[in-house]
């Protein structure tokens, strides 16, 4: 094994997931305050109410993807009865769709940030290393699903990075799968992990305060600053 | 029944001279900050006009606050839970920046380093959020004295189904100024619509507030807001709105923003309600009833057994008392003079405006080739300069009737000293005439007139030691143990004494307790 692919594919993967992992449960206890969208939408309104929900959403259905993709081992998706070209089909579709929608809000949201000057300058040197990360991460990404297996010939990942990668988390990588994979995989990879190991320290955190329990939640919320006494201490009210 | 206490604020719009001092000062203490310059938890607008930001009062673009559902259920306008989370991406009621204003400075510098030349150099306006060179075009009283309402202050959502008696031009013009803080609602919609359940209401003193750890910038309750006053601080990324300056109110002082009114026009104090009641009071299907509503869940702190139900849910009894006392209660339920911004929000406001009285319409008088009797004040009301529709409008979701009767109650009261003071005269028929008697429309007179500190704040210091504490100290906390029975001979007084001290120079709190009065004593 090669120092490099130890460095890309064992060292590399383990010290962003400690990294990501440290850096959130630091942030979260150090940095309440600081732990939000630091939304624009009040500098800017008309750009960012197409971009935003196209890269969102957007985002979501990439991550769907990712979780079939790379989580579940192709024997479980041949097991559930989906043939290898079925499910190459719907994935390179549905990736698509969801991929030209990352790409198109993403390309909004950038130009929003680069034109509107009260935007700029609302962004800080994080912010910047969030969007080149992400500009690689998605466009290879997009590359591979579009470019490489819906238009081009195809290149079957559940047989190596997807393994490889739920080998990082069985403690049993297999850095030779990853070697083996094309430069366009292994370039996207690299990327995904430095944004993994930047997130913490961005507003990406925002991403894990999705307010789902506020579906379940009484309208108004009452809190008090007096400690409860252990039995009520009730003076005659005095005329 | 279940007893809290809320504070609340009347401001008698008859004394309001519009001159900022309780904007400014507000400013200089909350949000004279990077991220808050757009910011204003106090302003102070012009009516008629556009408001600050620009027509928040349109709550069907805004969609702030609440409405009934067909079956007569309360619901919030800007849409249920699951819309809300799904449009988190981009808030669709949010204002724009420009809705408010973009804030500006002056480039002082140019003052100093310009190089010597015939004419006096210039500072120009500096954007505060990109220092670029801006033309300001807005601000959060552009429309100051109605300046430039010729072209804007028909866009005011108040001037709907007016006849077009209102006119801006100059002979016909009127105006009024409208103080806004936030209201501390019985029923806030910022609070429901926060996704992060980062704003909440003191159980204590009904305070609404943002917990800044726990908001994540999801500007909800911006939109959700049908006063808009829960602002975007861009520079934090999460809300901020003001505070009721709860130290002050903690501390036994009134707001800054009622502390600096040179009008003398604010009052604090607390109100005791009924919690049960509040949302059947908000989902009354009449919207002119929901001011009756309100005032149903008022509880009297007179009544002895509100008192006991009062001390039962942990009220404490100064607290009790100063609800007995409090301006706000006896402006808003006992002489029903003050009314609330647009109860048809629906979100039960606590800051409650006295209207303003104003001078008879002269061109009225006129057509009937006649001068305005001035004693004739209860023909005259429907003859205002300020049109009781409008007032009605702002005050009163669209009920005449009920500014009529106010106005009547101020005219009356208006009428009655003026023959005291002028003719010697004490005539009882004004007073009986609005249902009110004589000790109490000169009540209504001292309040309102001759307006005493200790008459406009009365704020029960809060009592964040609690009562366990209380009980725990024994020797420890109060050191010495001669005076203890002195401390706690009445559990107020005992209370009030246990208060951190601040170093507040120079209020006049601290000189009125000290028994000198104060200025302008009657």
């Amino acid at each position: 094994m090669s120092g490099a692919a130890l460095l890309f594919w064992i060292v590399l993967p383990y010290v962003a997931i400690t990294t990501c992992t440290v850096g959130h449960v630091w942030r979260w206890r150090r940095d309440q305050f600081g732990w939000t969208s630091r939304s624009s939408q009040l500098m800017e309104r008309r750009l960012l109410s197409v971009g935003s929900p196209l890269f969102h959403y957007g985002a979501f259905a990439a991550i769907a993807g990712h979780v079939l993709g790379i989580l579940v081992p192709a024997s479980w998706t041949a097991w559930a009865g989906v043939s290898e070209e079925a499910y190459h089909l719907f994935s390179a579709l549905a990736g698509t769709a969801a991929g030209l929608a990352v790409v198109a809000g993403f390309l909004i949201l950038l130009y929003r940030r680069l034109s509107v000057p009260r935007v700029s300058v609302t962004t800080t040197r994080v912010d910047w290393g969030v969007y080149a990360l992400l500009a690689i991460t998605i466009g290879l990404g997009v590359l591979e699903t579009t470019g490489v297996n819906l238009l081009g010939g195809g290149y079957d990942y559940r047989a190596t990075v997807a393994v490889w990668f739920r080998g990082l988390f069985l403690l049993d990588p297999h850095p030779e799968l990853m070697v083996a994979a094309p430069m366009l995989y292994q370039f996207h990879v690299v990327a995904a992990w430095l944004l993994f190991a930047l997130w913490p320290f961005s507003r990406l955190v925002h991403a894990w305060s999705y307010p789902i329990l506020y579906l379940g939640r009484p309208w108004i919320l009452y809190r008090g600053y007096r400690r409860r006494a252990p039995e009520p201490v009730c003076t005659r009210p005095s005329q | 029944m279940r007893v809290m206490a809320n504070v609340g604020m009347v401001m008698n719009l008859d004394k309001c001279i519009g001159c900022h001092t309780c904007s400014v000062t507000c400013k200089q203490v909350w949000t004279n900050r990077s991220g808050a310059e757009y910011i204003w938890f106090n302003n102070v607008e012009t009516k008629p006009g556009l408001g600050y930001p620009r027509r928040y009062e349109d709550q069907e673009h805004w969609k702030g606050g609440w409405e009934l559902d067909r079956r007569g259920r309360l619901r919030l306008k800007g849409g249920g839970s699951i819309r809300r989370i799904l449009t988190i991406f981009a808030n669709p009621d949010l204002p724009g920046l420009d809705d408010y204003y973009e804030p500006w400075t002056y480039d002082y510098e140019t003052l100093v380093t310009a190089p010597l030349s015939e004419h006096d150099p210039v500072a120009s306006p500096r954007s505060q959020l990109t220092g670029r060179p801006i033309r300001p075009t807005w601000g959060t009283n552009w429309e100051d004295d109605l300046a430039g309402a010729p072209e804007t202050a028909s866009g005011d959502p108040n001037l709907r189904a007016l006849e077009p008696q209102v006119q801006f031009a100059y002979e016909q013009a009127f105006m009024f100024y409208l103080p806004r803080i936030c209201e501390q609602c019985l029923n806030p919609s910022c609070v429901a619509s926060c996704p992060s359940g980062a704003i909440y209401k003191r159980e204590e003193d009904g305070i609404v507030l943002v917990d800044q750890d726990k908001c994540r910038g999801w500007r909800f309750c911006v939109s959700g807001c049908p006063y808009k006053k829960v602002y975007f601080n861009h520079k934090s990324g999460k809300a901020e709105k003001c505070t009721f300056c709860y130290p002050r109110i903690e501390a036994g002082l009134p707001t800054v923003c009622s502390e600096t009114c040179v009008g003398r026009l604010r009052y604090v104090g607390i109100v005791l309600y009924d919690a049960d009641r509040v949302e059947a009071a908000a989902s009354e299907r009449d919207p002119r009833c929901l001011r009756e509503a309100q005032l149903g869940i008022f509880l009297d702190p007179a009544d002895p057994a509100v008192r006991e139900a009062a001390c039962r849910d942990g009220i404490p009894a100064d607290w009790i008392e100063a609800a007995r006392r409090s301006p706000v209660y006896a402006l808003a339920v006992h002489f029903g003079v003050a009314l609330p911004l647009h109860p048809e929000y629906r979100t039960l406001p606590m800051v409650w405006y006295v209207p303003p009285l104003s001078p008879v319409v002269s061109a009225a008088a006129a057509g009937r080739g006649a001068e305005p009797d001035p004693d004739d004040v209860f023909h005259a009301i429907d003859e205002l300069r300020i049109p009781i529709g409008y007032l009605a409008n702002l005050l009163a979701a669209g009920d005449r009737g009920a500014v009529r009767d106010v106005l009547r109650r101020l005219a009356a009261m208006r009428a009655f000293m003026r023959r005291r003071e002028v003719e010697g005269v004490t005539d009882e028929t004004i007073p009986a005439a609005v249902g009110m008697d004589v000790p109490e429309i000169e009540r209504l007179y001292r309040l309102l007139a001759i307006a005493k500190y200790e008459d406009r704040y009365v704020v029960p210091p809060a009592h964040r030691e609690s009562a366990d504490r209380l009980l725990a100290a024994t020797d420890t906390d109060f050191g010495c143990a001669v005076d203890d029975e002195d401390r706690f001979a009445d559990s107020a007084q005992a209370y009030r004494q246990q208060l951190v001290q601040l170093d507040l120079p120079g209020t006049r709190r601290r000189g009125l307790t000290a028994g000198n009065p104060p200025e302008g004593a009657a």
